[in-house]
């Protein structure tokens, strides 16, 4: 193949190319999808910690029968929050982090199609994440599970501040998901390189334009659940109340209903990142790619059509319970699809074992485990002797673990190149890789075990002599090594952030637009908008995909130099974040809160609006 | 109102905000047919009164005539309908406000302060009907409290009622910039977005009236 030469190595800085853009205020006022993605990253994996504590804190609790470590209140405040937090506070904020860092640069465009409503998808987000993070060290935290089911999440039966926090939360990080689905979806349509069709984007970004769908047509659902409850909680409504003759499964209907798709807005980024990983280290095109591009499409609609598989137990009756089974098992195929095409990837290819590789494989692998016991749930039968048993904290964590947090890993070795302008240490992230994957296989594997010996989800403790002993402590080992493999990884990180050997342009020899340009790109990415004419420019493009690489992979020209105009800094969409979580916090803590964040957001919403995105064009 | 985003290139050649807010558009169905949806499952399913289509009458003897007052709601669907009607010669208004005006007709119909007055007092005019129709269900008895009907109904057509103030609001605040500085053909695209809201709002007022209040 006929691959475009660029500088590899090159320059000696690694310093971006941003003109008066450092300190704190430059990072308030950013609307620069690079930094934004940036941000997100740091924030997420801040979350993503916090989130490994709460895990930490449950596995020294189930380390021995009868623990008590914390107490059954506590407990019940730390699985909510794992939940929560990893879910909606760092896996979910982690795509996003590469949503907003890659999608503009893999489809050629200088940034997303509304920069102030990215960053204010950022700042609700940062907020509402504090929001329903701090009541933990008040002991107040949501204490309900991540799926929060009404009618035990109601009043009568929840009277305390905890699940107020939890309702109000999600729906502030609702607002925050919303508005990035608008931003992208429109982003991904409309600002498309010249010669960028649909079918020559890269597969991470169709694979987040599938997420997006998810989101936008999701998140209504659960919206509504949620002003549900908060009206139940709050003004006295009925919605789940049963003595008034309220369906005791409406909650678990419209939770589902989002939470499936949930589950592949939670994959599908890291699906698309490993499809980027597995032909850069196997030095050729993904295989089938239109078949990845449909597969995906198919996973998202099936996605909304499976919810009910969550819900075996509470009794549908046999037609109910057949369809939503069947369709389980149909979404297996688009799943296992994608599969055979990232090992045909690799098949006859160059193989190069860089730490990225690895987790790509290791995803490839721990996902396929995770698949197959979720098929073996699609059965209603066996899934009433799994349900609510570890058994299904181990299929879930084989796929959210072994799936997105591997495919995150991976996408983090390959592009934290692009984003700092450095490599991550390769020595240390083979052994981050390798305590990464015995800690994982070690703390879930055994929990196929103490589960189906029959032990529940969610008890803070337990009896010896009942057969769990043993796994779970193999269990505990497995994720205090997990904790080993997350402090490497966060040396190696902030390590290489300051001292790892300089990247240049494209450093891992890829074939993708976002590597035809400096690292880190400068402010305005492409010095001239490229055009492309096949799915990988570097690697199979005619000589207009080589021009215009050789033009973007030069540095030090600024964007004023250039005559390119960007967005002005600007603090506003950062107030209206702050106003409108001060708005919701009137709720809980005083009324006349509700008034002043409303008319704060009001005043600044317009402000907002009334000012001008950009310079007047020459 | 931000400057204008069609000097940069576009992959459609729309400008980006029309497909924004589609998206959003797409979004809000989802919202609302989760909120009707729980109305209709919900239907029939209170313990007590009052109820939508049949009377009550309580343990204590309290009698209750069915709630919906079907007539005064289709004279407020008719006035939200003729909102829409207005608010597309508001757009068509702005869009060829530089064609001559030669009769009072073209001077009636081009005159986009005119009709986004006319469609902001039709759709105030359609909250009047539902304060009206809120404090009278409450005087009756059916407060969001009261049963299932009460709590699915008020938030149903409450959120509704909420979507019609944002678009009121959203309308006003397009008549100050036309008092300001006058609206003409290149804000012809923020009025198209505001109608499309406004538009899509009325749609779903057509399918809350055909749900709630038409079928028994």
């Amino acid at each position: 193949m006929a691959t475009t030469a660029l500088p590899t190595t090159g320059t000696l800085t690694a310093a971006p190319a941003y003109e008066g853009q450092s300190g704190i205020w430059s990072w308030l006022t950013t609307v620069d999808h690079k930094r934004i993605g940036v941000l997100y990253l740091f924030t997420a994996l801040t979350f993503f910690l916090i989130g490994g504590l709460e895990a930490e804190i449950i596995r020294l609790q189930l380390q021995g029968p009868n623990g008590h470590v914390v107490s059954a209140e506590l407990y019940n405040q730390l699985f909510t929050m794992h939940g929560t937090t990893m879910i909606f506070l760092a896996i979910m904020p982690l795509s996003a982090a590469f949503f907003n860092f890659l999608i503009p640069l893999q489809i050629g465009a200088r940034d997303v199609a509304f920069p102030r409503l990215n960053a204010f998808s950022y700042w609700v987000y940062l907020f509402g994440g504090i929001f329903i993070t701090l009541p933990i060290l008040f002991n107040v935290a949501p204490n309900g599970g991540w799926f929060g089911y009404a009618p035990l999440s109601t009043r009568p039966f929840a009277p305390g501040l905890n699940i107020d926090f939890w309702v109000i939360g999600l729906q502030i990080l609702g607002v925050s998901s919303l508005a990035a689905a608008f931003n992208f979806i429109t982003t991904i349509i409309n600002l498309r390189a010249p010669g960028m069709t649909l079918m020559r984007m890269p597969m991470f970004t169709w694979m987040s334009f599938v997420v997006q769908f998810l989101l936008v047509l999701a998140f209504p659902v659960i919206t509504v659940a949620l002003v549900f409850l908060l009206f139940d909680r709050f003004f006295g409504t009925q919605f789940y109340e049963i003595a008034a003759g309220a369906d005791p499964l409406l909650w678990q209907h419209l939770f589902w209903i989002f939470g499936h798709p949930e589950v592949y807005i939670l994959v599908l980024p890291a699906f698309g990142l490993v499809s980027e990983v597995l032909p850069t280290f196997s030095s050729k095109p993904l295989f089938g790619y239109p078949v990845m591009v449909y597969s995906g499409m198919l996973i998202g609609v099936l996605g909304f059509g499976v919810w009910a598989h969550h819900m075996f137990a509470v009794g549908m009756g046999p037609i109910g319970d057949s369809v939503f089974s069947l369709v389980t098992m149909l979404i297996a195929i688009p799943t296992g699809v994608k599969i055979f095409n990232w090992i045909a990837t690799m098949a006859q290819g160059q193989l190069r074992f860089t730490t990225s590789m690895m987790f790509g494989i290791g995803l490839i692998a721990l996902f396929t485990i995770g698949g197959i016991s979720g098929v073996m749930h699609s059965s209603p039968p066996a899934d009433l002797q799994q349900t609510d048993t570890y058994f299904i904290v181990a299929h879930f964590h084989y796929v959210l673990f072994g799936g997105s947090i591997m495919g995150i890993f991976a996408g983090i070795y390959l592009y934290f190149p692009k984003i700092t302008g450095r490599m991550l240490d390769e020595g240390l992230g083979k052994i981050h890789f390798w305590v990464n994957f015995v800690g994982m296989n070690l703390t879930f594997f055994p929990m196929h075990f103490s589960g189906m010996l029959g032990m529940p989800r969610r008890i803070y403790t337990y009896d010896s002599g009942q057969g769990w002993d043993t796994f779970n402590m193999m269990s505990s080992i497995g994720a205090y090594i997990l904790a080993v493999a997350t402090m490497i990884f966060v040396y190696n990180f902030l390590k290489s952030r300051k001292h790892g050997a300089i990247a240049g342009a494209n450093p891992w020899g890829a074939g993708t637009l976002e590597w035809t340009i400096p690292s880190p790109p400068p402010e305005y990415n492409f010095a001239v908008l490229p055009t492309v004419t096949s799915r990988y420019p570097l690697w199979e493009g005619d000589e207009r995909d080589a021009e215009s690489a050789r033009i973007n992979s030069q540095e030090g020209k600024t964007a004023d130099e250039l005559h390119i105009v960007l967005p002005y800094n600007t603090i506003k969409p950062m107030i209206v974040a702050g106003s409108m979580v001060i708005m919701f916090c009137g709720l809980i803590f005083a009324k006349p809160l509700i008034f002043i964040g409303a008319a704060s957001m009001v005043v600044s919403l317009y402000s907002w609006l009334l000012s001008p995105l950009e310079p007047e064009h020459h | 109102m931000s400057a204008p985003a069609a000097a940069h290139y576009t992959s459609t050649g729309l400008d980006s905000r029309k497909i924004a807010i589609w998206a959003f558009i797409g979004s809000e169905c989802m919202l609302f047919v989760s909120l009707i949806s729980t109305y209709l499952i919900y239907k029939g399913r209170s313990i007590v009164g009052p109820f939508p289509h049949e009377a009550w009458t309580s343990p204590s003897g309290q009698h209750f005539k069915p709630i919906l007052n079907i007539p005064v709601t289709s004279a407020s669907t008719f006035v939200l309908l003729m909102s829409s009607l207005a608010m597309v010669l508001a757009l068509s208004a702005v869009q060829n406000k530089e064609l001559p005006k030669r009769t009072t007709g073209d001077r009636i119909l081009g005159s986009s302060k005119l009709w986004l007055w006319m469609t902001a007092l039709l759709g105030t005019t359609f909250l009047g009907f539902q304060a009206f129709e809120f404090t009278s269900f409450v005087h009756e008895g059916l407060t969001i409290r009261t049963n299932l009907f009460g709590s699915s109904f008020f938030t149903l057509t409450g959120f509704h009622g909420a979507h019609v103030t944002a678009g009121v609001i959203w309308l006003l605040t397009l008549l100050a910039i036309d008092y300001r500085r006058g609206l003409g053909p290149k804000d012809a695209l923020n009025v198209d977005i505001a109608a499309l809201y406004w538009h899509f709002v009325d749609v779903v007022w057509i399918a809350i009236f055909t749900l709630v209040y038409l079928i028994k």
